[in-house]
């Protein structure tokens, strides 16, 4: 049989997605023990001990200066940012995108605007947030939203422009208003869409996060990982880029099952 | 009395003319059927009478006056794809058409005027044979079945005229056929006056009580988009077919 038409059944399936996080996870360890045989003190790849160790002083000890544990501490900042930054992306994404796609006179100014705008470097634009917003949580906030609103907002133009004519149409012959139309037309149709595109976002917010936590913040996960770098702290920043991975691969999943649950008309109408 | 009334009605795009001189006097309850080959404006004349384009040049009178230059209520319309909303289920589709004019604000109705609106079109749905499958979506239904829903979608609104675009186009012969006898039947209920292009001249010939045949009257080989098309033949059809006393959920209500 030609290797096209080869699908994997179940269980060689779920050993296909094991495999590589298996191998990876080897390969660590392996390079960890060969490392930690020559030099007892070599820091570039701790052992799975070591960084058990250092979880347990971020997350299950008390700080000593403070009286945090550090590690939830940080996570409720961060997570708290990255919500507030995705929440007004997602709305103000929403708002232009509708804007834009839906209604061509008001397209015909934002849509080259909105193109222009989303070539800005986010990260450029960082220093001037700093001097405008200072330095709490707005002007980290707000790098998230100026960096992931214009591809939201382009990509859910794109979206209202892809409903066919005939449902516009459709729409007038049974009443609706403009208003109306994207009231129960166009904004439904765009709210599976909208989660898709929160998903496919999710990298370069968590991005944005860190380079402002790392670059002016006091806690978060972006922040400590920079903090213990001056120690070379491996074992501790290993965990944390591991935790935040868990924590946005768990955002994506969750916005992928509230897509499915919400929205069952979409993508073929399941019963 | 004619009802609807084209006069000289042409529609060009840039240098290619589509139609030319149009000129035709509808009866109110006829159902005229329009054929001809692809290309020959009996599509364009359609979105002429949805208002969906404006003639370049002449007019078109509904009831004497001025079409709405704009897809408006009194006109209901079915295309061959894309004719009900995927994002509600088989009631709501119906339903929307009751909420919409009724909610300005909003866009739904709230408390017993939504169940209203919801019984009326639960009526209707059984009316066109839906009634089983009022919570599925529409991706989960069958062609046929996502068409009975759009005629029932445009016929909920009691529009003044029904415009068809090659309603049956994408389905097997079976189920037009099943489809063919339930618009007949939904006619003679409402007299509404019906407009239906079609590829299918059978089709053309068995449902109207008049066919129009749009083509080219005159060509030049070297310009093909100089010369429009006409109506070339107009014939009355099936004049013995009486529109039937109309029936209790189709006929006009009353403050409706």
């Amino acid at each position: 049989m030609r290797l096209l038409n080869r699908h994997p059944d179940r269980s060689t399936r779920l050993m296909l997605v094991v495999l590589p996080f298996a191998l990876l996870l080897c390969a660590y360890l392996f390079g960890s023990a060969q490392r930690l045989a020559e030099n007892p003190r070599d820091k570039l790849l701790p052992s799975a001990g070591q960084m058990g160790e250092a979880i347990k002083q971020v997350a299950f000890t008390e700080d000593k200066r403070s009286g945090a544990y550090v590690l939830w501490q940080d996570t409720a900042s961060s997570v708290t940012r990255l919500a507030s930054g995705l929440a007004i992306s997602a709305v103000a994404g929403l708002f232009l995108g509708i804007l834009a796609g839906a209604l061509p006179l008001a397209g015909a100014s934002l849509s080259p605007l909105m193109v222009v705008l989303s070539m800005v470097p986010p990260l450029a634009l960082l220093p001037i947030l700093f001097i405008v917003f200072g330095l709490g949580e707005l002007s980290k906030v707000m790098l998230i939203v100026i960096g992931i609103t214009p591809i939201l907002a382009r990509d859910l133009e794109q979206r209202a422009r892809e409903i066919p004519a005939e449902l516009r149409i459709k729409a007038l012959t049974l009443g609706a208003s403009t208003w109306t139309y994207i009231l129960r037309v166009v904004l439904p149709q765009l709210a599976p869409r909208l989660l898709i595109s929160l998903r496919l976002v999710l990298g370069s917010a968590w991005l944005f996060l860190i380079a402002a936590e790392a670059i002016a913040s006091e806690d978060g996960l972006g922040y400590r990982i920079f903090l213990v770098r001056r120690y070379l702290a491996m074992d501790m920043i290993l965990p944390y880029v591991a935790w935040i991975t868990l924590l946005a691969w768990l955002t994506d999943w969750t916005l992928k099952q509230l897509t499915q649950r919400a929205f069952p008309w979409y993508e073929g109408g399941r019963p | 009395m004619s009802y609807i009334e084209v006069r000289n009605v042409w529609q060009q795009y840039g240098e290619h003319l589509v139609l030319e001189g149009l000129n035709l006097k509808i009866a109110e309850g006829e159902f005229c059927t329009m054929v001809g080959a692809s290309g020959c404006g009996k599509s364009t004349f359609l979105r002429l009478l949805l208002g969906q384009e404006r003639p370049s040049r002449g007019e078109i009178l509904l009831g004497g006056q001025p079409l709405v230059a704009e897809p408006d209520p009194s006109r209901g319309v079915v295309f061959q794809r894309y004719s009900v909303f995927p994002h509600l289920n088989v009631l709501d589709n119906v339903a929307l058409g009751l909420e919409l004019p009724h909610a300005p604000l909003l866009g739904r109705l709230l408390g017993q005027r939504k169940r209203a609106a919801r019984e009326h079109a639960a009526a209707l749905l059984s009316r066109v044979g839906l009634g089983h499958a009022l919570n599925k979506y529409p991706a989960q239904l069958s062609g046929g079945m996502q068409q009975r829903l759009a005629i029932a979608q445009a016929l909920v609104m009691k529009p003044k005229v029904l415009l068809l675009d090659e309603p049956f186009g994408a389905l097997d012969p079976g189920i037009r056929k099943d489809m063919h006898a339930l618009l007949l039947e939904l006619w003679q209920e409402t007299r509404l006056t019906v407009f239906m292009v079609t590829h299918d001249l059978t089709e053309g010939f068995s449902l109207g009580t008049r066919l129009l045949v749009f083509d080219k009257v005159r060509v030049d080989p070297h310009a093909p988009y100089a010369y429009g098309s006409r109506v070339t033949y107009d014939l009355p059809l099936n004049s013995a077919r009486q529109p039937a006393p109309a029936g209790r959920i189709l006929q006009p209500q009353p403050g409706n």
